[in-house]
């Protein structure tokens, strides 16, 4: 599992935890996540995402 | 008059300027775009100059990427270190200097501009606003190995700033002519946790009184408050506040008001031209955050390519880069807003909710561990602008 940093807002998302709170359930792969996803923080998109090591 | 074979020209390179690059490519492979900046034209995220050093970031490592870069990526134009220096909009040219150049769409997307502090005392080159990349890589180079920042305001950004400057190993003390933290975006003990937090990890604040001069102290300097208390420092960051940059498109005769007035296509007074980001007021609005910025992209994007699009504000939350004492804050509307708020604390963990008579929910301020509970409110809460 690996997570993934907005470039803009510094947001994370954690493939672990998911993002319940934006319809995405924990265990959820980034690729897996829809393309029209949308930083919570931020609202750039799934392009503007890298992932990090934390 | 319009000229439809003339490019559509975005004055600014900040996220407002490659954001709507971005969405307007996405529907347009072909339109030719140019971006007119006055800048180096870099491509950054502003928000990301507020945690720097507690991520062992320098200016050029927070840079994404260089403007030849980004105009390769996006097909487009990008001038660097250009300023517009006039708009007609009857004859839908910009001017710089001397040389004119045809639009057939102009978006300002040239932001906000820091607020300058008027301060006494011959010691202005050691006074820095952070409100851009290279403001950001100039203060790099002056205060890097230095230790004390006096900070002048104690809103979001002077209170990010000290927070990651502090994990930067700087010693930072702010100075702010007010009674809490966040005067204008946070109800008190919201305010207070904050304070509190950042005081944790060795913040010292001075609320009330005012710098009224900064002099030079060897290589230092020593501000004196208006109480007259003085503070010695290495080097002074004035974060007292930003403002719409609007005189340009005063100028071209563009409707302003605290920013360039837009309606919710974006459009401003005139024809053909269009604003977003930080320099607009969108019905009324002046948000200076990233969210109704990307709203605005994706919509205005549509609009120039020929579907007009309104834009709207869903619940645009703003989180705060504290993590001393984290904060998400959804400031009730200003102006009409009656209601009172409702406060719960444990220690540095607030809730605070605004309510109207009827009970609903207007506006929330959360720091420490209840930011947790930003989820549940956002259901509650109503679009700024639906």
């Amino acid at each position: 599992m690996k997570k993934w940093e907005c470039v803009v807002c510094g947001w994370i998302y954690d493939e672990e935890a998911g993002a319940p709170e934006e319809g995405i359930p924990p265990g959820t792969r980034w690729e897996d996540v829809p393309d029209d996803f949308i930083c919570p923080d931020c609202g750039v998109g799934k392009e503007d995402f890298e992932m990090v090591e934390i | 008059m319009s000229n439809s074979t003339a490019p559509i020209v975005i004055i600014g390179s900040g996220l407002a300027g490659y954001n709507l690059a971005k969405e307007l490519r996405k529907l347009d492979a072909e339109q030719s775009l140019l971006m007119i900046t006055g800048d180096d034209g870099r491509s950054y995220s502003k928000p990301m100059l507020s945690t720097g050093y507690g991520k062992g970031k320098t200016a050029d490592e927070l840079a994404m990427n260089t403007a030849a870069g980004m105009a390769d990526q996006l097909n487009m134009t990008v001038r660097t270190n250009t300023r517009v220096t006039a708009i007609d909009v009857a004859a839908h040219t910009v001017s710089i200097n001397d040389e004119t150049v045809e639009y057939s769409k102009l978006v300002l997307a040239w932001g906000a501009e820091a607020v300058g502090p008027r301060i006494e005392g011959g010691a202005e080159d050691r006074v820095f606003s952070i409100n851009d990349l290279e403001d950001y890589a100039a203060f790099r180079a002056v205060a890097d190995g230095k230790k004390r920042v006096l900070i002048m305001g104690a809103g979001l950004i002077g209170c990010e700033f000290a927070n990651d400057m502090t994990a930067g190993g700087f010693e930072c003390e702010i100075v702010a002519p007010c009674d809490q933290t966040f005067p204008t975006l946070l109800p008190a003990p919201a305010a207070s946790a904050v304070q509190a937090g950042l005081e944790g990890i060795g913040v010292k604040f001075h609320l009330g009184p005012l710098v009224s001069r900064i002099e030079r102290d060897g290589e230092g300097v020593i501000a004196t408050l208006d109480n007259g208390d003085t503070i010695q420092a290495d080097v002074v960051v004035s974060a007292i506040g930003l403002r719409p940059r609007t005189q340009l498109a005063a100028d071209a005769g563009i409707k302003v008001n605290h920013g360039i007035v837009a309606d919710r296509l974006l459009q401003t007074s005139a024809e053909d031209v269009y604003t977003l980001g930080d320099c607009a007021e969108v019905e009324g609005r002046v948000l200076l955050y990233v969210l109704p910025l990307m709203a605005s992209a994706r919509a205005l994007a549509k609009t120039l390519t020929g579907t007009p699009t309104e834009v709207s504000y869903g619940v645009m939350p703003v989180s705060v880069k504290t993590p001393a004492c984290p904060v998400v804050v959804s400031p009730p509307p200003a102006g009409d807003a009656a209601g009172r708020w409702i406060v719960e604390q444990e220690g540095n963990d607030v809730q605070a909710e605004f309510r109207n008579e009827a009970g609903d929910l207007l506006g929330y301020a959360l720091t420490g561990a209840k930011v947790a509970n930003k989820v549940a409110l956002n259901k509650e809460l109503p679009a700024i602008m639906p």
